[in-house]
């Protein structure tokens, strides 16, 4: 491998036998982590932060106060309600699932690929994930109704001799996500030693010492420290590699192994795996567009990660945009009478508002990114991927409640309408995501820096003794 | 460099980690023998009732068929506590002329006082129930004794028992254990009352026979028992 020459200048664009910039500006490897640091070590925290903390701290308010009403109530405080007994809390588990999925998708998928541009945005996006499963996982628990019967959710043992349905896709998916929420969990936390070492290191408080202390596990950054980190790092993304295709499919099973007609298909799997990365990109966009401001590490987290984003959204929009397409070809071409009523009736009946807003927002907009302009200009970008973030709630919402408000039997058809406590739920399980995103942002290291130095040049004038010596 | 490393302090809270680890397996322990111990499902209760009354002599002894008393058990869903009325057939006492019915079994004893109370003012004996299912469970006796499912079954050897004590569980495994295999609990329809029945061949081929003979394939519903 011959030494990298880097093209300086504007790093979205592809220049031949060069390679982008990932680290703008003239970053040495001090400077990156005095940028990643700036926010937790800040004495003088920017006021919009608070303003946003506030914010979202009023929301989870809101929603802890709407699941005690639920719980000393009774699920009736939601509009779920014969036939569509699967109302928003299912439709808000999917839309946070799926949101979950750009995380292990850029820490696994991309790490094994060896896609460099990663590092810059992975940690933020693990976060993400293990915050949209946190607000995914509440949603099945209270659903239950007698949550105090939760654990039933799980196969132990009982007096009743009685297991859950193992022939039920509603089991593999606690295992899934459960899965899933562990995997990312260790990922995001093994990846992150190296740097709460670094905060450890540079912590001036006794407090900040060793509580980064005990978190950083004794990081000494010795080789052996990095040759057992990297093995782990390694073999965790492995492990995670599956789960990006199997958690979502595994929800889409939920849908498509009953046989409602709109719900049993066979493209449901891949569709419903295209539509998390979309939705999970689109999130990472609209959380990273504000945070790199907010944290000053728009040199870090810079336009070409930004435009290779959008770039996988527009894939993955295409991806789900061709699979609306393909359901309606199906319904057409099966034959089925019943399953043609199924996507009529989606398209032009009682919910063709939500089919529209859901088709506009996930199939037009991404399109927008074929444009290098819209790639690249943060403020529109955001605008775009938070239609695609309601065209991905609203295509729940349609797969949802449109198969089941038209029951087999016309007499049992209904349309379905959500309470006051539906909404505040839904708004409030973005406050809660909101306050565990601004937490990270404060406490955490937002960016993994000994990931990012690794796609750096080295830089000579800054240790003119140590000379890149690439091995032939 | 001190600093550089993990605090040393750390190290000796490890035990109480453990020990916080240690409580929690024993918390999950004892909630399992909580839920697995027979108090919790009653086996054992055996309430002092308003009148000593002895299975073991009545149903044991003296041979009286179960039916005898419980006589709804083969068509309703209830096996009935009989009326006093029942136990006046034979314990009745001296009649207003002095005079006794043909049968008249220590018509003068104190124990039996209730019951003759109980005859003149109408009021019930206040029995109690020792076999309580929770009332989100529906259960029907004439469903299982008319099936070959005997009383001993669920109530032991209620003959042998000066006073009646609950000895199975009741419980909803202890339902579905049958439910799910019930040839080991079947008999002839006609020896379902006689707890002392012993099988003369194998069991599993009477077993096998009354249910083919009788076409028993139980239920596992849900609504089978929640309705």
């Amino acid at each position: 491998m011959a030494s990298i020459s880097i093209n300086p200048g504007d790093n979205t664009l592809e220049t031949p036998g060069q390679r982008a910039a990932l680290v703008t500006g003239s970053n040495t490897y001090q400077s990156v982590t005095d940028k990643v640091c700036l926010l937790a070590e800040k004495p003088r925290i920017p006021p919009m932060y608070f303003v946003a903390l506030g914010i979202s701290v009023i929301w989870l308010i809101i929603l802890k106060f709407c699941i005690i009403y639920l719980l000393t109530t009774g699920v009736g405080v939601w509009g779920n309600m014969s036939p569509v007994f699967w109302g928003w809390p299912i439709v808000n588990f999917v839309f946070w699932v799926g949101i979950g999925h750009a995380g292990t998708l850029i820490s696994a998928i991309l790490f094994l690929f060896r896609q460099n541009w990663r590092t810059g945005i992975n940690r933020a996006a693990e976060a993400m994930t293990i915050f949209a499963v946190v607000c995914a996982g509440l949603f099945p628990g209270i659903h239950i109704g007698r949550v105090w019967f939760a654990y039933w959710l799980f196969p132990l043992p009982n007096t009743m001799l009685l297991w859950p349905q193992f022939r039920s896709p509603l089991l593999w998916d606690v295992f899934a996500v459960s899965t899933y929420a562990t995997v990312s969990l260790l990922f995001w936390y093994m990846g992150m030693i190296p740097d709460l070492a670094t905060f450890r290191d540079r912590a001036t408080s006794r407090v900040r010492q060793i509580v980064y202390g005990v978190l950083s596990l004794g990081w000494t950054g010795s080789a052996r420290n990095w040759s057992r980190y990297e093995k782990a790092y390694l073999l965790l993304a492995a492990l995670a590699t599956p789960l990006v295709l199997s958690v979502h499919t595994i929800v889409s099973f939920d849908f498509a192994v009953s046989q409602l007609p709109g719900w049993h298909t066979t493209i449901f799997p891949p569709y419903f795996v295209a539509g998390a990365v979309f939705s999970g990109f689109a999130m990472v966009a609209t959380l990273l567009v504000p945070a790199r401001v907010l944290c000053g590490l728009e040199e870090i987290i810079t336009i070409r990660h930004l435009e290779n984003m959008c770039k996988i959204m527009l894939a993955t929009g295409t991806i789900v945009g061709y699979a609306y397409a393909m359901e309606f070809f199906i319904a057409w071409y099966g034959g089925n009478p019943y399953e043609q009523f199924a996507f009529v009736n989606r398209a032009f009946g009682p919910y063709w508002w939500a089919y529209w807003t859901m088709v506009s927002c996930n199939v037009i907009s991404p399109q927008f990114f074929w444009i290098k302009w819209c790639r690249t200009t943060p403020w529109f970008m955001v605008i775009i991927c938070i239609f695609i973030n309601i065209g991905m709630w609203f295509e729940r919402f349609v797969i949802t409640v449109t198969s089941l408000s038209r029951d087999f039997l016309p007499s049992s058809w209904g349309y379905f309408k959500p309470t006051m406590i539906d909404v505040l739920m839904l708004i409030g399980s973005f406050g809660l995501f909101f306050t565990l995103f601004l937490l990270f942002c404060r406490l955490l290291p937002v960016v993994a820096m000994a990931e990012v130095k690794s796609v750096m040049p080295p830089h000579s004038d800054e240790e003119p003794e140590r000379v890149y010596n690439p091995v032939h | 460099m001190s600093r550089f490393h993990f605090p040393a302090w750390i190290n000796p809270l490890l035990p109480a980690v453990a020990g916080f680890l240690g409580i929690g397996a024993l918390y999950y322990t004892g909630l399992f023998a909580y839920g697995v111990h027979p108090l919790t499902s009653d086996v054992g209760y055996r309430p002092e009732q308003p009148v000593p009354f002895s299975h073991a002599l009545h149903a044991g002894e003296l041979k009286m068929d179960c039916r005898y008393c419980h006589n709804t058990v083969e068509h309703a869903a209830k096996a009935a506590i009989p009326p006093v009325g029942t136990c006046l057939n034979c314990h009745q006492g001296v009649d207003k002329d002095g005079q006794s019915p043909t049968v008249a079994i220590h018509v003068n004893s104190n124990r039996l006082a209730p019951i003759r109370e109980s005859a003149v003012t109408g009021n019930s004996v206040l029995w109690r129930k020792v076999h309580d299912l929770p009332d989100y469970a529906y259960f029907n006796h004439s469903a299982h004794v008319t099936r070959g499912v005997s009383c001993v079954s669920c109530h032991g050897r209620v003959d042998r028992m000066e006073v009646v004590e609950q000895k199975a569980t009741l419980s909803m495994g202890f339902c579905l254990t049958c439910h799910r295999n019930p040839e080991p609990s079947l008999r002839p329809v006609d020896e379902v009352t006689n707890l002392a029945w012993e099988p003369s061949e194998g069991q599993e081929d009477i077993g096998a026979e009354v249910a083919a003979s009788l076409k028993i394939h139980p239920n596992e519903n849900c609504s089978t028992c929640h309705r």
